[in-house]
């Protein structure tokens, strides 16, 4: 039976845990929260892994990896675009700018990144492919999916902590009244600022964290933070309307509405 | 006859079920199960599975309905459902057992969610020698100064009625500030 359904039903973690025991070969295809990823594996063991629309070119990875200089990825670019990663890979150890252990280290970086993005996603469809292979002219790499299984229980842990602490992100946040907290004075993180940039009654978490470009992981864990050291409170959005379809009083007048709840407190009191 | 109605919500066993018996005129109706699962089963007997359900009539025109939900998460798709046209909730917590603490303000967060009502929160078995002090319950619960955080008694129906009392007087508040 074909290896496919959404991840809703089952995690990328036992997805791999099943390609780990059953040693599979091929390709699993999984179009999460506005991408597609490609992962890639060879008899259990990850091989490749690529995301759509993301250049995934060695001279690419080298240069994210800090193993290139500008000018060497410049030239790259420039001249050896028709070349395959295979044939740079060799040119670039031979010429003595890199060694191969620099290669497969930054392709592993570079495999187990997408894989760690993979694991925040909760929702989207997959697809094993049996007979799907990494393209002939891109690295392989060996990885064993131990200690990304072991990695991705964490996350997932961390995920249902954080989906506990913050159940909905359709609340907007206000920063806490405390009257000494100063946010010049606090150590706060690039992607923190961001958010907090954001931070506004009339803004919800989905809204920030559409616009700072955040997955639902990284947006609950962030605010999470911010909520700890008592720096933000989770608030109902400005204007927003009303919801549920059954109204709270039988009655639309305001006065009335007061006579009743006095006509509640009344009886309350008398028990 | 105008019905109005209350949602008393919490986690799993914090009294719920017992703060509506304590003041509605008709016996309970529960919907309530022999526990299952054996951690689940050391803390109580049986748990309630759909809702609690108590009423007190106010006059010839007017009755207040109780709603008890089920505390255990597996539960939680009749929430939403429980929660709709609420005048206002209460959370219930378990003093006495701050490995709830966290559930209590998801369970908070959700309600508030759905709902921009009145709500306080009820800090139950403060009779309890192990119970913790109001004070460090908010902390740990991270509530605002301005939430009403009650000492309760769940079996006790002058302890329920202040509770009751104190979300009827945040409701009125609310209208009076033109909130609602």
């Amino acid at each position: 039976m074909a290896l496919r359904g959404n991840l809703r039903d089952i995690t990328f973690t036992q997805i791999l845990n099943l390609i780990n025991l059953a040693k599979k070969t091929g390709t699993l295809v999984v179009e999460g929260p506005g991408e597609t990823a490609q992962v890639s594996f060879r008899e259990g063991k990850l091989a490749y892994a690529q995301v759509e629309k993301e250049e995934s070119r060695l001279a690419v990875i080298l240069n994210k990896n800090k193993k290139l200089s500008a000018n060497q990825y410049r030239a790259i670019v420039q001249h050896g675009s028709n070349i395959s990663d295979k044939e740079l890979g060799l040119m670039l150890i031979n010429a003595g700018y890199i060694s191969k252990d620099d290669i497969l280290l930054s392709l592993q970086q570079h495999c187990m990144d997408i894989a760690h993005r993979m694991f925040t996603w909760v929702e989207g469809f997959f697809r094993f492919e049996n007979d799907m292979l990494p393209p002939d002219n891109r690295i392989n790499v060996r990885l064993d999916l131990e200690n990304l299984i072991i990695e991705g229980s964490r996350q997932l842990r961390e995920w249902e902590h954080l989906q506990d602490e913050i159940p909905s992100l359709d609340m907007s946040l206000k920063f806490a009244d405390r009257p000494g907290a100063n946010l010049k004075n606090i150590n706060l993180s690039v992607e923190e600022w961001r958010v907090v940039s954001y931070i506004n009654i009339k803004n919800t978490m989905h809204q920030i964290a559409h616009t700072t470009k955040m997955n639902d992981l990284e947006i609950r864990r962030i605010i999470f933070g911010l909520l700890q050291a008592g720096l933000v409170e989770i608030v109902r959005p400005a204007g927003q309307p009303v919801t549920g379809s059954m109204r709270s009083f039988p009655t639309e007048n305001k006065e009335e509405q007061k006579s009743l709840v006095n006509r509640l407190i009344d009886r309350i009191r008398s028990l | 006859m105008q019905t109005v109605k209350m949602v008393v919500t919490g986690p799993f066993s914090a009294g719920k079920t017992e703060f509506i018996q304590s003041v509605s005129e008709i016996d309970v109706v529960s919907t309530e199960r022999k526990i299952s699962s054996s951690g689940e089963r050391t803390v109580k007997e049986s748990t309630t599975v759909a809702m609690d359900f108590g009423r007190i009539t106010v006059d010839d025109d007017l009755v207040l309905y109780l709603f008890g939900t089920p505390g255990q998460k597996r539960f939680d798709f009749m929430w939403e459902i429980l929660s709709e046209g609420m005048l206002g909730f209460i959370v219930m917590v378990d003093s006495t057992r701050p490995e709830t603490y966290r559930e209590a303000r998801s369970i908070l967060e959700t309600f508030r969610a759905y709902a921009p009502t009145p709500y306080v929160v009820a800090a139950n078995k403060q009779d309890k020698e192990d119970a913790w002090e109001i004070e460090d319950m908010r902390h740990a619960l991270r509530l605002d100064p301005k939430v009403k955080l009650l000492p309760c008694i769940a079996t006790d129906r002058d302890s329920v009625k202040k509770v009751l009392l104190e979300l009827l007087y945040s409701i009125l508040t609310e209208m009076e500030n033109g909130k609602r």
